[in-house]
């Protein structure tokens, strides 16, 4: 009964999101900024969802309740810092500045927003490659986790490679048919059920155990209960509450697929709604997922068989179908964070990678239909990756967050001060991914430093080298060191 | 905007980012209405910051991104 339920839901779910798609594809021109970006025409709900779903679906489902579970609820306030108040300001300093270039110059990606302006079609590539670096190991954690979610779902009635494949093969066809418009508009429908879900989830318990006094008496009388109520703990050092929400939340914005929908907006006046309704879109969901895991906690529950610990407690005060709705919900939401990356993946390597290096002459139509294809090749490459779940391409998926933020100090720099010169961006932008990296597979690099990570570290690298190279070089002829300062306006 | 404006904003971005966690509740295990303290404090903290946005987007957008004075308010300018 649960599994028919379950696996309903899911196909349900697939032929709603095909749909959307076909009529997604019906709209579409057939250009490349059509398919990456529908043409930057996106209102304030689809950017708002899209960009929500996208950051947070599958994470704050399983993850974050997790955490909660085993280290106590303060993990909001990482969350509620790392999305809710860094990354909306980032919003505005990264995101409305290359809004307004990329209406301005066609930019589709961040590498081709580098390049022009620093002159450097090596700089562009370099970009585009550190972002297929961390998002290929990425996308293939996505699709084992797809598989393993299926495979425990049906207890082993769909195999792992089988439960993969499928999901690889569905994100294709849907990916290639949508473009961003199609993947947009699911995830406007994915992000408020999945808000919805939450919410009635958290009722239902809170009703069940009599209101949230007795839930979080439990909880205070539970051997964890002076650990979990008080504020911090060994866990939660300031140091690792600040590194963890800095680091993620710088990360996030040069993630391929948020960064991207800093393009989309259809106007300015959509973006500064977007802005204000933030972090109070992020609270919404952050507090009663992660609060459910903390409370299973001190029930007594144990962590269930696949690692996971919503699913327990949803089992233990939900009827079936609706523990089912919610959990097929959440696989869903998994499957759409890996579409926008699909996408973005395929916009880094078709734009900066082929088009500059292969053939510089590529019609837009053309462009379109090789970036399709990249979707194609992108997915089987990931998918064979995860059969065999390489160590090192797991820890760098583990760590792609971190890797994604190192890029970001060296972006802001070239943004907001003039002086910055090829040499410098590319000094900080090379140094700092050489020391993370070097932090995650080398001894001689540690990973922590009196409690801040090597992420956090990296970061300040990059700025240093960024900034002192700079001023230490001078611009090449080629550098077009006005572009990002003239004609700044949004209309 | 006087420059006052220009000072005050980044201000409140720093100080938004600085106490969405509640340093000063470090430790504490008060339970209000069902939930920590430290809890209430970063729900209405996350509402004062949505609030902050807004009126930063209606009166000072563009500021440290475009040149020059301007006309604000929701809408995209004629």
């Amino acid at each position: 009964m649960t599994l028919a339920v379950q696996l309903g839901i899911i196909v349900g779910y697939l032929l709603v999101a095909l749909a959307v798609g076909l009529v997604a594809y019906r709209l579409s021109e057939r250009t490349a900024e059509d398919f990456y970006l529908a043409s930057r025409t996106f209102g304030t709900v689809v950017l708002l969802f899209t960009t929500f779903a996208t950051l947070l679906s599958a994470f704050t489902f399983f993850a974050g309740p997790n955490v909660a579970y085993q280290a106590g609820p303060e993990y909001i306030l990482v969350m509620g810092l790392m999305d809710g108040i860094i990354f909306a300001i980032l919003w505005y300093v990264v995101g409305y500045k290359q809004w307004l270039l990329g209406r301005q110059h066609g930019y589709v990606t961040l590498g081709e927003m580098l390049g022009d302006r620093f002159g450097s079609r090596r700089l562009r590539g370099l970009v585009a490659a550190i972002g297929l670096l961390w998002l290929f190991p990425y996308v293939m954690l996505q699709q084992a986790g797809a598989g393993t979610a299926l495979a425990a779902l049906t207890d082993g009635a769909v195999p792992y490679a089988a439960g993969a494949g499928l999901i690889t093969l569905f994100m294709i066809l849907y990916v290639v048919v949508a473009g961003m418009r199609g993947i947009a508009w699911t995830d406007t429908l994915q992000g408020a059920f999945m808000l919805v879900m939450t919410w009635l989830s958290f009722l239902w318990v809170v009703v069940v155990l009599g209101g949230p006094g007795a839930a979080t008496g439990t909880l205070a009388a539970s051997d964890v209960g002076t650990e979990f109520l008080g504020l911090g703990s060994d866990f939660y050092s300031p140091q690792w509450m600040l590194s963890t929400a800095i680091v993620i939340g710088f990360g996030v914005a040069m993630f391929p697929q948020v960064n991207q929908r800093f393009f989309v907006a259809g106007s300015e006046r959509v973006l500064k709604r977007s802005f204000a309704l933030w972090p109070i879109l992020c609270v919404l969901l952050f507090v009663p997922a992660f609060v459910l895991g903390s409370w299973a906690r001190g029930l007594g529950l144990e962590m269930g068989a696949d690692g996971n610990i919503l699913p327990v407690i949803l089992a233990e005060y939900t009827p079936v179908w609706f523990a089912a709705l919610v959990i097929a919900g959440a696989m869903a939401a998994m499957m759409s964070s890996s579409d926008s990356m699909l996408l973005s993946g395929s916009s880094y390597f078709t734009r900066d990678l082929y088009r500059p290096f292969v053939d510089d002459g590529l019609t837009e139509r053309r462009e379109d239909t090789i970036a399709r294809l990249v979707v194609v090749a992108f997915a089987l490459s990931t998918f064979v990756a995860s059969l065999y779940n390489p160590a090192t391409l797991f820890e760098l998926g583990e760590a792609a967050f971190s890797g994604f933020a190192q890029l970001a100090l060296p972006v802001i720099v070239a943004l907001y001060w003039r002086k910055t010169t090829r040499r410098g961006i590319t000094a900080g932008i090379v140094g700092s991914q050489a020391f993370y990296l070097s932090s995650l597979f080398t001894a001689t690099v540690p990973s922590t430093y009196a409690g801040w990570t090597a992420g956090i570290v990296g970061m300040l690298l990059g700025f240093v080298l960024t900034v002192g190279v700079s001023a230490l070089t001078a611009p090449d002829a080629d550098e077009r060191r006005a572009i990002y300062f003239e004609g700044m306006r949004a209309d | 905007m006087n420059r006052l404006e220009r000072v005050a904003w980044p201000l409140a971005a720093l100080v938004l980012v600085a106490l969405t966690i509640p340093w000063f509740l470090w430790g504490s295990t008060t339970v209000v209405a069902g939930f920590p303290i430290w809890l209430w404090w970063h729900v209405g903290w996350m509402l004062l910051a949505s609030l902050v946005f807004w009126l930063f987007a209606t009166r000072a957008w563009g500021l440290g991104i475009e040149p020059s004075e301007r006309a604000t308010g929701w809408g995209d300018r004629p």
